[in-house]
């Protein structure tokens, strides 16, 4: 079904959805019904990692479920952002890093030598600790992706825009604006740019790397708040130091200390009942 | 103020002041010296060259007669080598930075290479000049045409072009490749839409820099055969040519005063040439540093 707009107006009705599965060509049109709340979307079997031979992640295993936001937390340089980082194979670029273990997406070990991480990362997006819109229009900023992935047809990228804007709670505020730097707004207003920029593509899943620390409270309200509205379509992993917000916004929560996954569980007990003692310390601030 | 130790604090604020104003005197003393030397000199071309520079200098040939001479060939000649040296060292050196600062592993071959680069900056432009003639005039059969001047041009300024363009393309922040590829942009997409763009204003400046020094180069053409009396304007890649500083080189050779006026005002016409040029380079660079300028980055 192909969205057929009114013209150049860009007042369209948000309510008509635009099939994007269909409009970007490579990837695979996955049928949501069979992902489900009790599915695993990611399972991490054993994964180690290491930057040279300095180990940083050490037997880690745990599991996704999707349609729900999983918190990382731990005190800094255990690993989280190499974990999430796992996730979205951004690790390749950092030399003599290596895995063993696997990580399975939907079925699929995401360090299977035939797998594209470019294919890997439309699927599996990322929004970054400082926000790093592009030095172009917002309109620019959020036709990008779906512009490399082959859409040419102006309807249907305003249409994306739009959408994409909507989901981020950004729309309202720039939607007379489109055309202006994307470096002219605020930081809280960038860092949803680039969550509206992450969900053009339409992944399954949403990383997010500290997305509030940079930010002021106001601001990270709006993205607590947007999170809770984006976990019902979305996979939600978001990393952060902040514990308050781990507690706030997640449904499960995993702690990670020196590279090893100490506990993992339901938010509610790690923060009221947790196993482990090393956690208890952590939560009640005797240790990090 | 109590002080047990020998030494009066007010005596030596006052040194030191005096020290400072030293400095500043010799610092300025420097300025003046080089600026003004440099003055002199320009000012002494300018009074030689300018009453001599007019339409017909610009739209003669050289002749026997000073009155009669004229500067077109070297003219046509230096604009003609410039294009076609940028035609060439441009794509190759941007090119080469984009594979060495993106592509290229970084180990000890590629360290190696970069040393080498930067040596080859500092080569003495005759070199140049013999490993143009060996190999483009003589292997590759070209003949002492503009095109093997201009070749040969173009690997004097490519290693100048090599390494600007990499310092620009170092300059593009990690986080927006980052972004780029978190989307899903290949290696490729990443660079030809996020750090070819944002790269351009360091890249343009390096390619007119690097113009700018080829358009001065006397040595390497005159070795590779770049003639000395040319009373035509090239007639294409593979005819016979001369260039603005031969050219004066030429008439300050000559024992004759008329020619030594017509020197001066040769030399005014490549002054004003690299100056416009270096100016062009500071505009297009401003121009788009404020367009893809990061304001918050």
């Amino acid at each position: 079904m192909l969205f057929i707009s009114n013209g150049v107006n860009m007042i369209m009705d948000p309510t008509k959805n635009v099939k994007i599965e269909s409009a970007l060509p490579n990837t695979k049109v996955v049928d949501k019904s069979k992902v489900t709340k009790e599915n695993f979307i990611l399972n991490v079997q054993n994964l180690s990692a290491w930057y040279g031979t300095t180990q940083v992640l050490n037997e880690i295993n745990f599991d996704i479920r999707s349609h729900q936001v999983t918190a990382i937390i731990g005190p800094s340089g255990c690993g989280k952002s190499t974990l999430i980082r796992c996730f979205n194979r951004m690790n390749d670029f950092i030399l003599n890093f290596r895995t063993s273990g696997s990580i399975l997406f939907e079925g699929q070990d995401l360090y299977d030598p035939n797998v594209d991480p470019v294919e890997i990362r439309v699927k599996i997006g990322m929004v970054f600790q400082k926000q790093n819109p592009f030095p172009k229009s917002i309109y620019d900023n959020i036709t990008y992706g779906p512009r490399i992935l082959g859409i040419k047809d102006c309807n249907t990228l305003n249409a994306i825009v739009e959408e994409s804007l909507e989901k981020a709670a950004l729309w309202e505020e720039v939607k007379n604006k489109l055309k202006t730097n994307a470096l002219s707004l605020s930081g809280g207003q960038q860092q949803r740019l680039c969550i509206a920029r992450t969900l053009a593509v339409e992944p399954e899943v949403l990383l997010l790397d500290e997305p509030c620390s940079a930010l002021d409270p106001i601001a990270t309200a709006k993205i607590e708040e947007l999170i809770q509205r984006l976990k019902n379509n979305y996979t939600i992993v978001i990393v952060t130091h902040n514990m308050q917000q781990a507690a706030r916004v997640s449904d499960h929560t995993a702690y990670l200390l020196l590279g090893s996954l100490i506990e993992y569980g339901e938010t509610k007990t790690i923060f009221t009942t947790p196993t482990k003692k090393e956690t208890e310390d952590y939560i009640t601030g005797r240790m990090g | 103020m109590n002080n047990s130790v020998a030494y009066d604090l007010s005596v030596l604020i006052q040194k030191q002041k005096q020290g400072e104003r030293l400095f500043k005197i010799a610092a300025l003393a420097a300025v003046i010296i080089s600026l003004g030397t440099l003055a002199a000199l320009v000012a002494d071309v300018f009074i030689d060259g300018l009453p001599r520079l007019d339409w017909k200098f610009i739209s003669s040939f050289p002749s026997r007669k000073p009155q009669e001479a004229g500067i077109l060939a070297a003219l046509a000649g230096s604009f003609y080598a410039i294009i076609l040296t940028a035609l060439v060292a441009v794509p190759i050196g941007v090119g080469a930075a984009i594979y060495l600062e993106e592509y290229a592993q970084k180990n000890w071959f590629s360290r190696f290479i970069e040393l080498n680069v930067a040596n080859l900056a500092g080569v003495p432009s005759i070199i140049y000049g013999l490993l143009g003639l060996d190999l483009f005039v003589r292997a590759m059969g070209l003949g002492r045409s503009l095109l093997a001047g201009s070749l040969t041009l173009a690997l004097l300024v490519l290693p100048i072009i090599i390494i600007t363009a990499r310092e620009a393309i170092r300059t593009v922040p990690l986080s927006i490749r980052d972004a780029a590829y978190a989307l899903g942009a290949t290696r490729w997409q990443m660079i030809k839409d996020h750090v070819l763009p944002l790269s351009l204003p360091g890249i343009l400046t390096g390619v007119i820099l690097s113009v700018s020094r080829a358009i001065g180069e006397t040595a390497p053409l005159i070795t590779m055969g770049a003639l000395t009396y040319v009373a035509f304007v090239p007639t294409g890649p593979l005819s016979p040519f001369t260039v603005l500083p031969i050219q004066i080189f030429n008439w300050v050779s000559r024992p004759q005063k008329g020619f030594h006026a017509c020197a001066a005002a040769g030399i005014v016409i490549l002054l004003l040439v690299t100056l416009f040029l270096n100016a062009a380079a500071i505009f297009l660079r401003n121009h788009y540093q404020k367009k893809f300028s990061a304001r918050s980055l």
